[in-house]
């Protein structure tokens, strides 16, 4: 075997400010392997979930992701309704469908805007992320919070969206729109983005069948799957749009395809505002009474692709098991095709393309005494085990 | 949605004897329970035949022992497939998916770390999450039943 020289991106990702290890095994210019390493943002929510009720899972979900924080509540609601068989309120359905698209809106926004930062394109990151701000805004008017927006709940939503607010909405919707004509031009027409962009990072349709890729990552490669056209739940068979596709499969594509789908979101967004006007206000939440025995399938389309939970119900009121899917935990695994054969300078790039989202892909474990239920390791022996370590690393360098 | 009709009818005759229990609960969600060592073949034919995506499998612990969820989509009719298979509680093992497609490498990695299952012919079983701070034989998910 020949001699490689390996380059770490971690334990801490210098530009995503997230922590995992990628070490790329390179000759030359050129990565030939790549190995993941995960695991640092494991915090036990699949088994937490199970000490919890299935009112108190909704915050526990939101919380696996501070972007995405309103698809794994959607996701995890889906999957309880149907359990119980919940036919929800058409407002419900209008008002879940505009925090969804809000969503994705603020995550396309910041991931242009990262992607721009990645590339050295500082002016892209800037305006992406001022732009994003007043769909911030939105969702604070709207729950209260700019983030773990607290909405969601079995049989219904949290709070109502008001008459009064619609035209706000509307204001800063047209807004967006404005901004985002901007941005796209910017983004699309500039000589030095395609020069960097295109060609790099291709996945190929067998590529994504391959390793079950969703989202943008799979649209950008010519596989036309989204959840909410699909297996169409909330408001999304009552209005109309269109999925976005393109084929190259490069970082491009997968740039363009968010970019267009905010276009798709606004317009959805319009749409339910519309729909939200002939349903009666205050009829947001139906009575749930308890869940029954048996298994439920949820599933959302998150801006980054299929969010998919598990539940298991065992008649008492919290899930026996959860299982929660993230569509990052598929779309990183791609990283061994899209990165091998390409310059280091693109690995990145190539690595920021599906936009990863590490702390949706762990989540968890907490050690327990088989016999006695005994905690085996707490939060003390963690830091020693820790202390350990680095007192073991740095013996062995010193002996060196 | 014939579709999903004539699918359960063409499965049936193909895997009579691989079937224990088939659960329609509706047109998008159907359940089927099957033997351990028939996955590798359904898994195969819904993979390259039938054109179904792999999500994701969920294995649970459960007093009849470990159970194993694997969802399939299908993605033009919008079907979730729940492939059901219930494992021997004291030697939980079964033949691992990954030679097929990818996508189930890290599952049954995770699946291995958490629950102990052994996936035979898997490429490369090391755990994903806890890589070498984690005791041997201790498996978080397991439980306990009295």
């Amino acid at each position: 075997m020949s001699k490689k020289t390996i380059i770490p991106i971690g334990p801490y990702h210098p530009l995503q400010e997230e922590p995992e290890l990628f070490r790329l095994f390179c000759d030359g210019e050129i990565v030939k392997d790549i190995k993941f390493e995960t695991g640092y943002n494991h915090r036990g929510i699949e088994k937490l979930s199970e000490s919890k009720t299935y009112e108190q899972v909704f915050f526990l979900v939101e919380r696996i992701c501070g972007i995405c924080s309103s698809s794994h509540p959607f996701a995890f609601a889906n999957a309880v309704e149907e359990i119980a068989d919940i036919q929800i309120t058409n407002r419900t359905k209008y008002i879940r469908s505009i925090i969804g698209e809000l969503e994705r809106i603020h995550s396309h926004l910041l991931w242009v805007g990262l992607a721009g930062h990645f590339l050295g394109y500082n002016t892209v990151f800037m305006w992406a992320w001022k732009y994003r701000e007043p769909v911030l805004d939105l969702f604070e008017m709207i729950s209260g919070n700019r983030n773990s927006y607290a909405m969601f709940k079995v049989g219904g939503v949290r709070r109502d969206i008001e008459e009064n607010k619609i035209p706000v909405i509307q204001k800063i919707l047209d807004d967006v729109k404005k901004k985002t004509d901007l941005l796209t031009g910017a983004v699309m027409d500039d000589p030095v983005i395609h020069a960097r962009t295109k060609g790099v990072g291709i996945l190929t349709k067998q590529d994504i069948i391959d390793y079950g890729a969703v989202g943008p990552t799979a649209r950008a490669s010519g596989v036309a799957i989204d959840v909410r056209k699909d297996d169409p739940y909330a408001a999304y068979p009552l209005v109309n749009w269109k999925i976005i596709t393109a084929e190259e499969g490069d970082v491009f594509a997968k740039a363009q395809v968010r970019l267009l789908e905010m276009y798709e979101s606004i317009s959805i967004i319009e749409q339910c505002l519309s729909g939200l006007k002939k349903e009666k206000e205050g009829d947001i939440s139906l009575k749930v009474k308890e869940i029954p025995e048996g298994i439920g399938n949820g599933r959302a389309e998150a801006p980054r692709g299929e969010v998919f939970h598990f539940v298991q119900s065992d008649g008492s009121n919290s899930p026996a098991r959860h299982k929660i899917r993230a569509p990052s935990y598929v779309n990183i695994a791609t990283f061994k095709k899209s990165c091998i054969g390409q310059t280091i300078a693109d690995a990145t790039i190539s690595l920021a393309a599906v936009d990863p989202c590490y702390c949706c892909t762990e989540r968890m474990a907490v050690a327990y005494d088989i016999n006695s239920g005994e905690r085996i390791m707490n939060a003390y022996d963690l830091i020693n085990e820790s202390l350990k370590k680095t007192d073991m690393i740095r013996r062995t360098i010193n002996s060196k | 949605m014939m579709n999903t009709e004539f699918f359960i009818e063409n499965f049936k005759e193909k895997y009579k004897s691989d079937i224990l229990e088939i659960n329609v609960r509706n047109q998008k969600r159907i359940i089927i329970t099957i033997t351990p060592d028939s996955i590798i073949n359904i898994a195969a034919f819904l993979y390259t035949q039938e054109g179904f995506r792999f999500i994701i499998a969920s294995a649970l612990h459960t007093k009849k022992g470990f159970e194993i969820h694997y969802h399939f989509s299908k993605d033009s009719t919008g079907l979730i497939l729940n492939i059901h298979v219930i494992l021997d509680n004291d030697n939980p093992q079964i033949e691992s998916l990954s030679n097929i497609f990818n996508a189930s490498n890290w599952i049954e990695r995770e699946m291995h770390e958490l629950f102990g299952i052994n996936f035979l012919n898997h490429p490369n079983q090391e755990k994903l999450i806890s890589e070498g701070n984690w005791a041997e034989g201790v498996y978080p998910l397991r439980k306990e039943f009295k």
